[in-house]
């Protein structure tokens, strides 16, 4: 009877049913952190909350805070990011790039706290000697870095050879072609991989806990502390108040918005185009 | 060597690694005339062509020995910049390539502006110029901006023969430039081929004989890397002297 | 006449620099790790790894990283454990089930996962999960199997387990998306053979599909650990913080601590140096953990997986 066709069909759609499961076990917790984070969250958000600074039970200073840090780090990283893509995409066929390729891989494996605690290490201790904003953004740009040069250097390689060569045999040296030519052309796929990668690091704590701590004020300057909404979320959710949590519960809710809208953007801007990124490996 | 010839290959040896593409080749490619070069496919044609302007060595593991002048000069002599010479010798595709970011007009000033050489120049002028000679113009000047992927096949050829002459090359090489078209669009450039010729010096790649016995004035037939036959082109295919030619331009191989 | 201009090897060579800033990284990161735990070392020796205490008080100071390891292999094998079948039906089905129409938009969804921070997970982790946790799977598995050890103590719900569970939730986008593509680049061939021989749809992804692709689908698994290993946020929001002799958990149900989640709690308010340094040591024990896990993976790729799969990198 194990054997016969219809208890093998039977048992062919109990797992049937039983991947449909996992899928809406896992689809599951998304929702939850989806609906808790608006519904705890959304009651936080009022003018107030955005602009007041943490003492006065607002999250202003995080909101800046996150923003400068984005900033910040994409001014660093992006174009080391890109260009170090560029170097691999078009020049990158001898053993050094093949190296740097393989660094970048493992590089984006590290753990975060790691890379927070070498910011911590170099930038902190030798260079800025107090927490700052600056030692805040290049421990995110060690982890943006990576991620940039690897998508830059697949939406390079997505670049048909015969636009390099029509290029080439104008005259034009590799360099204007390389920038003038193939970059433009590469266009959409090196913002989304950006994107995505800014989407990334916009919602890392750990290498902010050691670079910049964390602040119940505004920007203070490059040689202080400073917030940011991971690190609030943080922080609060080991107070003590309801308010205080009530208050983590609104900066995830505005991280989450920020967050998901890049995200989102990214995909409907990539319709149609045949590829998938992971963000993480 | 002869000092009458534009371009001149002299010994010339060519491998991808370890495999030998050209074998002792010595073919004139003489001033304002159309020279075809004919033969099956991997007689090495193509890679010839692309030794002319020196795209050969972008190619990883791509060697090649003897000599090749233009105006007498060896192009790969020490010293000498191969961005200057693929300057002076131009060159189509076989498959039409025009810039997929730019529009038309660009794409025809793309060599000039990416070049430096736009400086002191009229763009204007030098883009109808150029899409005039290779006679688009009528059918794109309403339309410059538009990008240079929406036009047809044919066209897009075209505007890619026009963006390499508006570079005032010396030298214009084609290699198989017909074979992504319909007969119609072949036959426009065809003709385009035989103009060109009062300007430029043109260097054709073709594997359709009857092509090269329309357009060209001399053709080199090309056989495993060898230069098996060259001369002018009636007599290539009225009188063949090599059994080789005759064969294959009566059909019997390739 | 004709000249060479340097342009193009001034250009490449900048580039070529700019490129060495992920060597740059690489070695701040190497750099700070070993010279930053050197003190913990040279204090402690080999037994910063067997020890398990974790005392800054001067004159009693002791620092032992066991613990951790230990937290942070139970909590990834937990993660594993739950997660992997988990993503192995997502990836199934997706591949191989679902209608067209369905399948990006799930598709997608699974891999949104992947966006939400690591830090909101930890706070949903914290005043969601814990709960459902604590109720629905802690509470009746200690009330009827608490005999057992592992589910025996007193359970709270933050605790190793529930950071297990966070981290499961946290890697089925990954080892989900990756097996996805690995299963669908399995060649039609193979499934045409199985029909043809009267398999069902099921028999044939069981027996010749997943084994096809078993090597990316392993490649798949050790990304997803790689990830969980070095988990921090969440992992630190919902453990329980233990240190110390207390953190050698003999339960699910105890609190607990991984490396990240240590480092997270302690690096900032260390007092001294040498503390200090001790957080520096733990921190390239995870290092060496994840590096090690992925080089044995490598090996057991190569080694095992003799027959060519259809593997994804």
């Amino acid at each position: 009877m194990l054997n016969s066709y219809r208890f093998r069909r039977y048992k062919n759609k109990l797992f049937f049913a039983l991947c449909l499961a996992c899928v809406i076990i896992a689809i599951v917790p998304l929702v939850s952190i989806l609906v808790e984070t608006v519904v705890r969250g959304a009651s936080q958000i009022n003018l107030h909350f955005l602009t007041a600074n943490v003492l006065q039970g607002g999250i202003g200073p995080s909101i800046q805070g996150t923003l400068i840090i984005i900033g910040l780090t994409s001014a660093i990283g992006i174009p080391i990011g890109i260009f170090s893509g560029i170097y691999l995409a078009e020049y990158g066929n001898n053993k050094y790039a093949s190296n740097i390729r393989v660094i970048n891989n493992v590089l984006t494996q590290v753990p975060s706290i790691i890379v927070g605690m070498t910011a911590f290490g170099i930038i902190i201790l030798y260079v800025t000697r107090t927490y700052s904003p600056f030692a805040g953004a290049v421990a995110l740009s060690f982890m943006l870095i990576p991620i940039v040069a690897r998508t830059t250097e697949e939406s390079l390689k997505l670049v048909p050879n015969s636009v390099r060569e029509a290029s080439l045999a104008l005259g034009v040296h590799k360099w204007r072609t390389t920038l003038n030519v193939v970059l433009p052309a590469s266009k959409s796929g090196l913002v989304t991989g950006t994107l995505l990668g800014v989407a990334r690091i916009a919602g890392e704590t750990a290498p902010l806990l050691f670079t910049i701590l964390g602040s119940s004020f505004f920007f203070q300057g490059f040689n202080a502390p400073m917030d940011a909404l991971p690190l609030r979320i943080f922080l609060n959710s080991r107070m003590n108040t309801a308010e205080e949590q009530a208050a983590a519960w609104g900066a995830a809710l505005i991280l989450i918005l920020i967050v998901l809208a890049l995200n989102i953007i990214v995909r409907v801007a990539s319709r149609g185009r045949n590829f998938r990124w992971t963000i993480n490996g | 060597m002869d000092k009458n010839m534009k371009m001149q290959s002299i010994n010339l040896n060519a491998w991808f690694g370890l495999k030998q593409a050209l074998k002792d080749v010595n073919i004139a490619i003489k001033p304002n005339a159309v020279t075809a070069i004919i033969g099956p496919s991997g007689c090495g044609k193509s890679t010839f062509i692309r030794i002319l302007n020196r795209m050969h060595e972008l190619i990883p593991n791509a060697k090649l020995t003897g000599q090749v002048l233009l105006d007498g000069e060896d192009i790969y002599a020490k010293d000498v910049d191969p961005v200057m010479i693929r300057r002076r010798v131009g060159m189509v595709f076989q498959k039409p390539n025009p810039f997929p970011t730019m529009s038309i007009y660009d794409n025809v000033a793309a060599g000039l502006k990416l070049t430096g050489a736009k400086k002191g120049r009229n763009l204007d002028e030098i883009v109808k110029a150029s899409l005039e000679r290779a006679t688009l113009w009528d059918e794109v000047k309403d339309d410059l901006k538009k990008p240079g992927t929406s036009i047809s096949g044919g066209q897009q050829q075209r505007l890619c023969i026009a963006r390499a002459i508006a570079l005032q090359p010396e030298v214009i090489l084609m290699d198989e430039p017909c074979s992504a078209l319909d007969p119609i669009a072949t036959a426009k450039i065809e003709q385009l081929v035989v103009e060109l010729k009062q300007d430029y010096t043109v260097v054709i790649v073709t594997h359709n004989m009857q092509q090269a016995s329309r357009v060209s004035d001399f053709t080199a037939f090309m056989y495993l890397g060898s230069l098996i036959e060259f001369g002018p082109t009636r007599d290539i295919f009225e009188s063949p002297k090599n059994p080789l030619t005759e064969k294959y331009i009566t059909g019997e191989f390739g | 006449m004709m000249r060479r201009i340097t342009g193009d090897k001034i250009f490449q060579i900048a580039i070529a620099a700019i490129a060495a800033s992920a060597l740059a990284i690489l070695v701040a990161n190497a750099y700070v790790l070993t010279s930053g735990s050197a003190l913990v070392f040279d204090t402690f020796g080999l037994d910063f790894l067997t020890g398990t205490s974790w005392n800054a008080v001067e004159g009693r100071e002791a620092f032992g990283v066991l613990p951790y390891v230990l937290g942070t292999l139970l909590t990834s094998g937990i993660a594993l454990l739950i997660g992997v079948p988990l993503s192995l039906g997502i990836a199934i089905f997706l591949a191989e089930m679902s209608p067209k129409k369905v399948r990006v938009p799930l598709s997608y969804l699974v891999e949104l996962l992947a966006a939400v921070p690591s830090v909101i997970y930890g706070l949903w982790g914290l005043f969601v999960l814990r709960f459902w946790s604590q109720n629905y799977i802690e509470i009746p598995l200690n009330q009827y199997l608490g005999w057992i050890p592992l589910f025996g103590g007193t359970p709270l719900g933050l605790d190793i387990f529930t950071a297990g569970l966070i981290l499961a939730i946290m890697i089925i986008p990954t080892i989900a998306s990756v097996s996805r593509e690995v299963i669908s680049a399995v060649p039609n061939s193979i499934r045409e053979g199985a029909y043809s021989i009267g398999a069902t749809k099921w028999e044939t992804i069981r027996h010749w599909v997943l084994s096809y692709g078993r090597s990316g689908i392993f490649g798949a698994i050790i990304l997803g650990l790689g990830r969980a290993v070095g988990e921090t946020m969440a992992v630190t929001m919902v453990i329980g913080n233990a240190t110390g002799p207390k953190a050698m958990v003999s339960s699910l149900f105890d609190q607990g601590q991984t490396l990240p989640s240590l480092i997270a709690n302690g690096f900032i308010e260390s007092p001294d140096p040498l503390s200090k340094s001790a957080y520096v040591g733990a921190g390239l024990v995870l290092l060496v953990m994840s590096i090690a896990i992925n080089v044995i993976a490598y090996l057991m790729v190569t080694r095992l997986f003799k027959v060519k799969g259809g593997a994804v990198e």
